[in-house]
């Protein structure tokens, strides 16, 4: 279904949008704000949601807005010139995702970053970008929106033959940067939750779209076989953890939107760094004693964090993140191993903790 | 004609009492308190020892989370100026401020504020009528609160919490914690009630009560926290013990005399009937540097 019938359908709840987006004080066409919510503004923003609608749509700060709702968080920056899109949710939900873009902004969507390839963050590349332009100026070359990614999003979505339109047209390797009336800042987190895994920090608006390196009510989802591992998401954190700045007491300032769940702060994305952190230690701890993964299992090495971060159900339990972090622990220890055998060297550095 | 006037005198007077009536189960909360310390002394000011988890209805996950704290985190740069959450706040070292916002047109009271001394948490508890934002809403320290009068005691439910503490030593209290709270004023004397409903880390509601009392002189001191490197540490180091090999958790029990099984807290501490299991258990002999630290603390 092409856009320009979805938009001839939706001319009556576009007129209702319109409506909404005149009466938000914080919405409108060029999102003026300023960025510096304090947290108690950034609580009180979240009631634009609209009834009957699917999607969604927070003020996060500055220029930026989560939608949820439609597969993973959408992350929407608004400039003067263009929309900015990270991620486009799942394609059957595309419909409900321009409907409340265009409650935001009537300016042409230029770029969609996708952070993974999930298809709940890039199944709706094709529908979306079809409804936005870029012209790079190339005689005969499409003009729907640019779908950018790191390049390993690219080399897998092409090894599973993926749709051309959901496919980046263009790729970058450790960042890259780009411009919509901030500057937008894209960095690889190299062998994190896949190993083509970006985020993506809007400099002026002061809010960073993490992607599923962080989930805030779930362990991280470590895909090994896409390049995934332990050791890259908490690097990821780490570097994200780098960038941010809260306001005073440790609350508010730098904001993320996460690749699932509710919006965050620094406090928020150090605790689960912590806790993932002491987690990969303890297992890490009992694979250096020789243990099976039954017996870590039974040692409940993730007890005291279930209740935050746990599931037994869904596709992604904590039996299959404890698996994963054994694996890689088993085999980093392997490795330690034999570099000691060769070099009878201690390794040195280590996350912290005592014992 | 006298009769009838002074029966309408008496409708009128009934009448102002019924209108006026809501407005007289109201109590003015506001004005400077200072704190008035009772058996939690010790919490409220250098906190509370390692492994004191005593009359706590923590579950096993929380102890757990206790077992394995490291004091070392209040060194890592990212929790050095972590204010103390709402519902810890009021055990923290806190004298009180407490004022209203007040509709001019109205005259009614949308919101009253708190702030306490010790870094200066400041609460707003919404009088309007609000609902609480949606699941997907960021978490903060103080948590998003609304209050309805419950006869003369303000009640507050409040919600949207960031992940905080039970006690200042390592037990967690969850963000998906709920706090409900009773403000109750009895002239210069103010209490606070406050209840956690934690399903991640409680088997029973937490009640604690604190007091107050006027302090008209009180001036609230500024305070400001900048992160600052103490200690280096490597990027991304993180505090913490392994399980079981936390050497000083029986410190707590050695230095009073209390059996270490009962430091451990849970649920049943918190009753009356649990001394009668207390008097039975063993009471452990204080090691030399737990008595010699008693010792200095009673110097």
């Amino acid at each position: 279904m092409s856009v320009k019938v979805l938009a001839k359908k939706n001319v009556l709840r576009a007129a209702l949008g319109l409506g909404v987006m005149l009466l938000w004080p914080a919405g409108g066409a060029t999102a003026q704000q300023d960025a510096g919510y304090t947290p108690q503004q950034r609580q009180n923003a979240s009631y634009r949601s609209i009834d009957g609608e699917k999607v969604h749509v927070e003020h996060v700060q500055g220029r930026v807005y989560m939608l949820g709702g439609a597969g993973a968080n959408i992350t929407v920056q608004v400039g003067d010139e263009a929309v900015t899109l990270i991620d486009a949710g799942r394609s059957e939900m595309s419909e409900d995702v321009l409907r409340a873009i265009r409650r935001l902004s009537n300016r042409p969507i230029q770029f969609v970053i996708n952070t993974s390839i999930d298809p709940d963050h890039i199944g709706g590349n094709e529908n979306i970008a079809k409804a936005g332009h870029y012209d790079s100026g190339q005689p005969g070359e499409k003009t729907g929106a640019a779908i950018l990614g790191q390049l390993n999003v690219l080399n897998r979505l092409s090894d599973a033959k993926a749709p051309t339109g959901e496919v980046p047209t263009d790729t970058y390797r450790e960042s890259w940067s780009l411009f919509n009336d901030e500057a937008i800042m894209l960095y690889h987190a190299a062998a994190a939750h896949t190993d083509g895994d970006s985020y993506v920090f809007f400099r002026r608006s002061d809010v960073i779209s993490t992607g599923d390196l962080f989930q805030p009510s779930l362990y991280p989802m470590i895909e090994a076989d896409k390049g995934g591992s332990i050791d890259g998401i908490i690097a990821g954190l780490n570097d994200i953890i780098g960038i941010m700045v809260p306001r005073e007491n440790e609350e508010g300032g730098t904001y993320l939107i996460p690749g699932h769940g509710r919006i965050c702060d620094r406090t928020d994305i150090v605790n689960y760094r912590d806790a993932m952190t002491i987690i990969r230690a303890r297992i890490q701890d009992l694979v250096s004693k020789g243990m099976t993964l039954e017996q870590v299992k039974a040692t409940k090495p993730t007890f005291d964090y279930d209740g935050m971060y746990g599931s037994d159900t869904g596709p992604w339990t904590t039996s299959m993140f404890v698996d994963a972090v054994y694996s890689e622990s088993t085999k980093s220890q392997n490795k330690q191993e034999k570099e000691n055998s060769k070099q009878k060297k201690k390794g040195s550095g280590g996350a912290g903790g005592k014992g | 004609m006298l009769i009838r006037r002074v029966t309408l005198q008496l409708l009128l007077i009934l009448a102002l009492i019924l209108v006026g009536r809501p407005a007289f189960a109201q109590m003015d909360l506001s004005g400077e308190r200072g704190q008035k310390m009772h058996e939690d002394a010790p919490e409220r000011g250098g906190g509370p020892e390692i492994g004191d988890y005593t009359g706590l209805p923590i579950n096993d996950a929380d102890r757990m989370r206790g077992d394995t704290w490291d004091a070392e985190k209040w060194t890592q740069l990212e929790h050095e100026c972590e204010p103390h959450p709402a519902d810890y706040a009021p055990r923290g070292p806190g004298s009180m401020r407490v004022w209203a916002d007040m509709d001019p047109v109205t005259m009614q009271i949308t919101a009253w504020h708190t702030e306490i001394m010790w870094m200066q948490p400041t609460r707003t508890i919404y009088m309007d009528g609000r609902s609480h934002p949606p699941d997907y809403a960021v978490h903060t320290w103080q948590g998003f609160s609304t209050g309805e009068w419950v006869a003369d005691m303000l009640k507050v439910q409040t919600t949207h919490l960031k992940e905080g503490w039970l006690r200042r030593n390592g037990l967690a209290r969850s963000d998906k914690a709920t706090l409900t709270e009773y403000f109750i004023r009895h002239d210069d004397y103010f209490t606070l009630v406050t209840i956690i409903h934690d399903p991640v880390y409680l088997t029973e509601p937490l009640i604690r009560t604190s007091n107050w009392i006027l302090d008209p002189g009180y001036q609230p001191i500024a305070s400001t926290c900048i992160p600052a490197i103490e200690i280096d540490h490597p990027k991304g180091w993180v505090a913490f013990h392994l399980p079981g090999k936390n050497p000083f958790l029986n410190e707590y029990g050695e230095k009073y005399g209390i059996p270490i099984e009962a430091t451990r807290g849970g649920a049943e501490t918190m009753y009356p009937e649990y001394q009668e299991k207390l008097a039975r258990m063993p009471i452990p002999k204080p090691k030399e540097s737990a008595a010699k630290a008693s010792a200095e603390n009673q110097q």
